[in-house]
């Protein structure tokens, strides 16, 4: 057992007070709040289209996408319920009372959004995927790591000692007990929901509800531990009004009940590597729209929300080629053609789970400090701070000649205001390994070196091109590891304990570290040379460090 | 003015300068009261006294005051018009009363220059140090609702209740809308902009082309040079404001060309006034000693030459009327120079 670390104790001790059971016990009457709220704004809504056509449109969409891009987690029925809508809404031309018909249709088609999209927490399978992340990681890391298949049921090394948790947890687990969370990680890889997941129970905290992707429980493994969690589904290809709006109500209303919440804004995976630059504004603004409805509802003993950014830090993401080509295919277009690596499934991931706790590569999980939903930093006691630390309410962005008022335009703009903060809270927290820095050191010099080349033609360069002095190399890393260090000094970014060690060292534990289960390692040295031997990964890892202004320092 | 349109609250007004005080009178003719902070306990003594400022003659609801609690206490709605250099301060001092329930438009067509001062924008490189007028509001206070009022509006005729109107920008649709209804009569157009920082940029930029103007103006050099010269200087501040992150679309309405047209073309412009005075040989500090009030442009020349270092960026006007001020190159040897320069084609940052 690892002593060194703090233990969390749960902050809530009985299982009947965590807000999620309190949820999942009421989940009809929620289901049956958020569709007829959903009904109503929709009859209420002025918007361009009539009902009609609104109908007309999901519909012909929805059939669209059932017959062409069907997935393994669809519903079976999904093709005959279209078809039957359809063929209420082409009878409506008949009926007497269209207008009735036609509201039915709506009520009925959310009401089969709401089924889709609510999770299935369920507390005794939530114990079961609790006790593998924590339990089952831990024997087969022991198996793996101490004394062979025999110390599997030793506690010498458990998790934590592979997954750092640093930042503000503490302040994390106060303002639980005081307000309704909502997590904000940056997201890089399909493992963050549970990594995160792990995070959450090892914190203390009882369960959140996740918004994970839809495509995410095609892959059976991924599917049991989120649905065990609470997660519930969001659908990206269903793009219509009547869905978008549903799954708002449903996150809206969830934060309104209490429950915790967890969604990555950056909508998808990182594609390049960089840490997200732009956030979705759908479900961010959700926060904001709860917290004036719970300020302004008066509801008794309504509780604050708080936002909180994570940044998980990997040296290594599973997916990163097949991530980055899809990138590159995206900017580059007919720029750049190459065969992308094949999604993972079950299989790879339980491989990559064996060798991620075979050998050894940390990964730190940054929680950032509690914010309102304007991006105030909060205090231990969840009040909102200006820049001069003075307390102010949070009700005072929703009144207008003294008076809350709904003002969707303003919402909208605050949402904004938020996601910038957001994204600043990422820069500032996020934690440099020294691997970060040789891939980030290794693709600038590479650029310098062709500078008349552009991005395509540098990652095709033949593998002769591909080779670097490693003493430039040297000397360019303890340049930029100066710069980063000042900016670490000054708050702008975190930085692993590692990276304050001797150059040498530094680059060899980055050189190690950097995608280091990749069939292909994108960086090695031989001799006096640090060669690349796949730049696109490479340039994957490189995009971590930009958007410091680093690169006036190269 | 029918009774049926005014704005049954108290708004106010920071700043006594020319335009502080026209835009005062212009709201007490919609609004219930308002209430004008003088930062000076000497000048609103004598205004108290005389109910005049100027040629400005002081409307009866109008009430001078030097307490910022009180100002922040009774208005939601306020309008800070201070120059460019005491505007931090100003805001520092208001923001412990400040509340995020506050609404502020500023009038203030300059930079805020703070070299320890840093970005709320982690994608703003370089510039970070210059900062516009929201910017400052939004670092020294909890006031998240802003916006500007910009455009041709030349104090004295104002004063003398000619038509005129104006843009009111903020990223907020209620601020717009709460400046317009404190605003618009029957000779105040009130036109509104999302684009807030643009909108900025037009107020501030057009300045440096006023005192550029006004130096062809004192040269004699005609019609035809001054309309050359304000096309060229319109297309230098777009570039800059592009530059800078802004959009070209404010430039082409009344707070770009509309304002730049005014202070191009009129004695009544303190920065045009710089530049004729220049262009008759007198030093800069004997002009800025000798007015009374700030001639933003200045200080925005010095600013913009200052960052145009850093940003790769050519701008000959800015740049030419930098060494005039600054005596490393005469008036004359400047439109030499200007007449010389290799422009290529006329307009390219509409593609």
């Amino acid at each position: 057992m690892s002593r060194s670390r703090p233990r969390y104790k749960d902050i809530l001790k009985r299982k009947k007070d965590w807000p999620i059971v309190n949820f999942s016990q009421n989940k009809k009457t929620f289901l049956d709040e958020v569709s007829q709220h959903v009904f109503d704004n929709l009859i209420q809504s002025k918007g361009r289209k009539t009902l009609h056509e609104e109908l007309e449109m999901t519909i012909y969409r929805e059939k669209q996408r059932v017959i062409n891009n069907p997935w393994r987690v669809d519903p079976k029925d999904d093709l005959t319920f279209w078809r039957k809508i359809q063929k209420k809404q082409l009878s409506v031309k008949e009926s007497k009372d269209k207008v009735t018909v036609e509201k039915e249709i709506l009520k009925e088609i959310i009401d089969r959004y709401c089924k889709e999209i609510v999770g299935s927490f369920n507390k005794s399978s939530y114990r079961f995927a609790k006790r593998i992340t924590t339990f089952g990681f831990a024997r087969l890391l022991n198996a793996a790591r101490v004394k062979g298949i025999k110390s599997i049921f030793s506690r010498q090394l458990d998790l934590q000692d592979q997954i750092h948790v640093v930042g503000e947890p503490d302040q994390l687990r106060k303002l639980a007990k005081i307000g309704t969370i909502v997590l904000v990680p940056t997201h890089f890889s399909n493992l963050d929901s549970i990594l995160i997941g792990w995070v959450i129970q090892f914190l203390g905290l009882p369960p959140f509800i996740y918004g994970a992707g839809l495509n995410l429980f095609n892959i059976k493994i991924l599917a049991y531990f989120m649905n065990s969690l609470g997660a519930y589904k969001l659908d990206r290809r269903k793009k219509n009004p009547i869905y978008l709006e549903t799954v708002k109500e449903y996150s809206k209303r969830a934060l309104e009940w209490g429950c915790h919440s967890l969604f990555f804004p950056g909508g998808t995976r990182s594609r390049s590597g960089q840490i997200e630059n732009s956030l979705k504004l759908g479900l961010l603004g959700t926060t904001i729209e709860a917290q004036r409805a719970l300020i302004s509802d008066n509801v008794k003993d309504a509780k604050p929300i708080f936002i909180v950014p994570v940044v998980i830090n990997y040296q290594f993401t599973l997916e990163a080629p097949s991530l980055i080509n899809e990138h590159l295919k995206r900017t580059g277009r007919e720029r750049y053609y190459r065969e992308s690596d094949a999604f993972s499934n079950s299989k790879k991931i339980t491989t990559f789970l064996m060798k991620f706790f075979t050998k050894k590569s940390d990964i730190s999980v940054s929680i950032g400090r509690g914010l309102d939903v304007l991006g105030n930093y909060v205090n231990d006691q969840g009040e909102s701070l200006d820049q001069n630390e003075a307390i102010i309410d949070i009700k005072d962005y929703f009144l207008s000649g003294g008076k809350i008022n709904v003002d969707k335009q303003r919402e909208h703009t605050y949402v904004q205001i938020l996601s910038k903060k957001i994204i600043e809270e990422y820069y500032k927290i996020n934690r440099v390994y020294s691997s970060h820095l040789v891939a980030y050191t290794a693709f600038k010099m590479l650029e310098r070196k062709n500078s008349k080349l552009d991005l395509y033609s540098i990652l095709r360069l033949s593998k002769e091109d591909l080779t670097l002095d490693y003493e430039v190399f040297k000397m360019n890393f303890k340049k930029l590891r100066g710069v980063i260090l000042l900016l670490n000094e000054q708050g702008k970014i975190d930085v692993n304990e590692k990276f304050r060690s001797t150059a040498d060292e530094s680059i060899i534990y980055g050189l190690n570290n950097v995608g280091m289960y990749h069939a292909k390692r994108p960086l090695i040295k031989i001799k006096n040379e640090i060669q690349i031997l796949n730049a696109s990964t490479l340039y994957y890892y490189h995009n971590r460090l930009e958007g410091y202004g680093l690169e006036k320092h190269i | 003015m029918a009774l049926k349109n005014i704005y049954k609250a108290t708004v106010g007004v920071i700043g006594t300068g020319n335009f502080g005080t026209a835009l005062a009178n212009l709201l007490s003719e919609k609004c219930n009261k308002v209430l004008l902070y003088a930062r000076s306990k000497e000048k609103s003594m004598q205004l108290i006294k005389t109910r005049k400022n100027g040629y400005h003659k002081i409307a009866d609801n109008v009430e001078i005051i030097t307490d910022l609690s009180l100002l922040t206490e009774k208005c939601n709605l306020i309008f800070p018009i201070v120059p460019s250099i005491n505007f931090r301060e100003v805001i520092k001092n208001l923001s412990p009363y400040l509340k995020p329930y506050h609404i502020l438009i500023h009038g203030t067509k300059g930079f805020d220059f703070d070299k320890t001062k840093k970005s709320h924008n982690p994608f703003k490189e370089s510039d970070s140090q210059i900062f516009t007028m929201s910017e400052v509001i939004r670092q020294e206070s909890s006031v998240v609702r802003i916006g500007c009022i910009a455009g041709p509006n030349l104090s004295k005729e104002i004063a003398a209740k000619m038509p005129a109107a104006s843009v009111i920008a903020s990223e907020f649709d209620e601020v717009i809308e709460l400046g317009r209804k404190c605003l618009k009569s029957d000779r105040f157009l009130i036109f509104g902009s999302n684009d807030l920082m643009s909108t900025e940029l037009c107020g501030i930029l057009k300045n440096i082309i006023a005192v550029g103007a006004g130096t062809i103006e004192g040269m004699k050099l005609g019609e035809n040079a001054k309309s050359l010269f304000i096309t060229r200087g319109m297309v230098e501040m777009v570039e800059i404001a592009k530059k800078m992150g802004g959009k070209v679309e404010p430039f082409l309405g009344l707070a770009g060309i509309g304002d730049l047209i005014a202070t191009c073309s009129s004695k009544l412009s303190r920065n045009y006034t710089v530049g004729l005075r220049l262009a008759s040989g007198e030093k800069l500090n004997d002009i800025t000693n000798s007015m009374l009030e700030v001639a933003e442009g200045i200080k925005t020349i010095e600013i913009i030459y200052e960052w145009s270092k850093s940003n790769l960026i050519r701008i000959p006007i800015t740049e030419t009327l930098f060494k005039i001020m600054h005596k490393k190159i005469k008036v004359e040897e400047a439109h030499a120079y200007m007449m010389k320069f290799p422009f290529t084609n006329e307009i390219e940052f509409l593609n």
